[in-house]
């Protein structure tokens, strides 16, 4: 498919031809399976880290690319055209995981986890909502009490992607309940640690494969050294890492609608009815140039704060606005593309509808359309 | 050994072709361009002969607008050494890049210089051979293996009846046909190192050599619609079919 050139430059371009290469080799051929089964394609992690996708952001001293959220964005992007569940696993994992302990974590957390994150051999994930605490975070009671030289976590976090399959995990607790968002401290958490489980993964509409589950700490002793930043940092960390968050995740339904463009564009030409293609029909085509337009004006908005970010020139009510247009988009694209399918399109024969039930996923992770309506809406009227 | 590798940028093969409505090309504008596949097995060949030993510089040359930087990209990626490009904004035919790459080679004084054996775009299949025939070197064509034996090569190429294999000695051109191994898929971290490789650009035109168009385009077409199959109803039926159409009658 012919498109315009975003000029993102060299580097973003030769990330995308990697990426794409590889994602329809290896990815691809393998996303039915994985949405049917249900199952997390773990053996992917380490080819993943060997093509260098896990640390791109990451400076080149543990192992990254040394690049920013823009590249980062181009791969998401990839890899979630061949398969979004994979895509959702791969954004938490190297921006949710990887990049909030790039940031945080002080060098000897950064060289404990990142090189074995970085190349695959690990999986990695992040909790901040609880069963009782999805967008008001602050309302967390996941608690961690000092005792000597660790600290005792007692509690749940919910819908935790990658939870059942992950090595490392970034997790916000209360260290003091009594003062307020100065009072959650962030943590890393290794899977073998005393008193933490998962719980069964959870059987979801879409984005299967991409496993989520429950974290559960019964006293479960994480050592003192294992506070990433300050303690009573945790919200402020928490906070900034939803920028990055949205904008890398953002790419996720950009990758998506291009999928339906994949799948549709060729239907359209080949499909015949009245003796000609349906793509003759102009109903057809203006649904097409529809899904091109809603494909382009958000990567437009979703590359344009990235570079932003990686000038550091984030704006909160920005990185919401890419996501929220990006999932959007890529819900009435998804649709759209089961309608030019037809019949064949709401069968499982074909795979459009199952973009449908991926895409929904990025109107509510990572803080849904309505949190995301609220804080711009917010912060423009507080100016 | 010392190897010089031609990479030229085309049109992605995957890309679907459009003709531009007045018969004078093929619409480029806004097209994905990549390196020609036939390129990335030559550079494949170069990269494997100097892990494996035999060669310890390779030098990746394209000619072609700036923006072919990227193919070169690829092919530092992919692990030459340094790279030259030879900057020009016009059309070149098959005979001005020979004569271009001659003037290369005779900078660079290489032991081999592989190509790929023909370009995607215009399948003009003839660079290889022209230069070989400029610098008067001998050439192995649609190489589907390479061997160094002593001071010189074993190249096989897959002909009509079979392979054939020829001994060459250094210097030698070497064009490379799909068989000849499987380019690797270059991993993130190597484009990052690629970028930081020498290139050495310069505008063609600096080279003073003539590389005007000999040939004029009158038209170009797009390949003709399919005209519609037709059933058969037994195999002695088509066997007639085919009879009268080898005989030279058409059918509708």
């Amino acid at each position: 498919m012919t498109t315009l050139d975003f000029a993102l430059g060299e580097i973003a371009d030769a990330i995308r031809e990697t990426t794409a290469r590889f994602a329809a080799d290896r990815i691809a051929p393998r996303a039915t399976e994985i949405d049917e089964t249900n199952s997390f394609p773990l053996d992917l992690w380490p080819e993943m880290g060997a093509l260098g996708l896990h640390g791109i952001t990451v400076e080149e001293e543990f192992g990254g690319l040394g690049l920013g959220y823009l590249e980062h964005c181009v791969a998401m992007e990839e890899v979630s055209r061949a398969s979004a569940s994979v895509g959702l696993s791969y954004g938490a994992h190297s921006n949710l995981a990887v990049n909030q302990i790039r940031r945080w974590g002080t060098d000897a957390q950064k060289r404990n986890y990142l090189p074995k994150l970085i190349s695959g051999e690990h999986l990695g994930a992040l909790a901040m909502s609880e069963a009782g605490s999805g967008s008001d975070v602050v309302s967390m009671s996941l608690r961690a009490d000092k005792n000597g030289d660790h600290y005792l976590l007692n509690g749940t976090k919910f819908w935790i992607t990658n939870a059942p399959k992950a090595d490392v995990l970034v997790v916000y607790a209360k260290t003091d309940p009594s003062a307020g968002p100065k009072g959650i401290s962030a943590f890393i958490i290794e899977k073998g640690f005393e008193g933490f489980s998962v719980s069964p993964k959870l059987d979801k509409m879409g984005m299967r494969g991409s496993d989520t589950a429950e974290l559960v700490f019964k006293d479960c002793k994480v050592p003192a050294e294992n506070v990433m930043g300050a303690v009573g940092e945790g919200a402020k960390i928490l906070m900034s890492g939803l920028d990055y968050e949205r904008v890398v995740l953002a790419a996720g339904p950009l990758g998506i609608m291009q999928a339906c463009l994949d799948a549709v564009l060729p239907y359209v030409r080949d499909r015949k009815q009245f003796g000609r293609p349906i793509g003759d029909f102009q109903l057809m085509q203006a649904k097409v140039a529809d899904m091109y337009v809603a494909l382009n004006s958000a990567r437009a908005y979703v590359y344009a704060v990235a570079k932003a970010c990686d000038a550091g020139r984030t704006t909160r009510f920005d990185a919401a606005g890419a996501i929220l247009l990006a999932s959007e988009n890529a819900v009435k694209v998804s649709l759209e593309a089961v309608q030019a399918l037809g019949g064949a399109g709401y069968t499982k024969e074909w795979p459009v509808e199952r973009y449908v039930r991926d895409a929904k996923l990025y109107d509510i992770g990572a803080g849904t359309n309505e949190i995301r309506r609220f804080l711009i809406g917010r912060e423009l009227i507080a100016g | 050994m010392k190897i010089l590798v031609a990479v030229k940028r085309v049109v992605d093969h995957t890309v679907r072709i459009r003709v531009r409505p007045d018969g004078s090309g093929v619409d480029t504008d806004n097209a994905k361009f990549s390196i020609n596949p036939f390129c990335k097995h030559a550079v494949e060949a170069a990269v494997q002969l100097a892990e494996h030993g035999h060669a310890d510089e390779v030098v990746a040359v394209t000619i072609g607008p700036a923006k072919a930087n990227d193919v070169l990209l690829v092919a530092l990626a992919m692990g030459a050494d340094r790279g030259i490009h030879l900057v020009t904004e016009e059309r070149t035919e098959p005979l001005a890049v020979a004569k271009l790459l001659k003037a290369v080679v005779e900078e660079e004084k290489p032991d081999l210089v592989l190509l790929g054996k023909q370009a995607v775009d215009d399948d003009a299949n003839q660079t290889g051979q022209m230069l070989a025939g400029l610098l008067d070197w001998p050439q192995a064509t649609f190489a589907s293996a390479i061997e160094v034996n002593g001071d010189g090569l074993k190249v096989t190429r897959e002909v009509d009846y079979g392979r054939a294999t020829y001994a060459l000695k250094t210097p030698a051109i070497v064009t490379a046909d799909l068989r000849l191994n499987e380019p690797r898929n270059t991993a993130l971290p190597q484009v990052m190192k690629a970028k930081k490789k020498p290139v050495d650009t310069r505008t063609a035109a600096e080279l003073g050599i003539d590389i005007a168009p000999r040939l004029m385009v009158e038209k170009v077409a797009p390949p003709p619609d399919r005209a519609g199959g037709q059933a058969v109803g037994s195999v002695s039926e088509l066997v007639d079919i085919i009879a009268e159409v080898a005989a030279g009658g058409e059918r509708a």
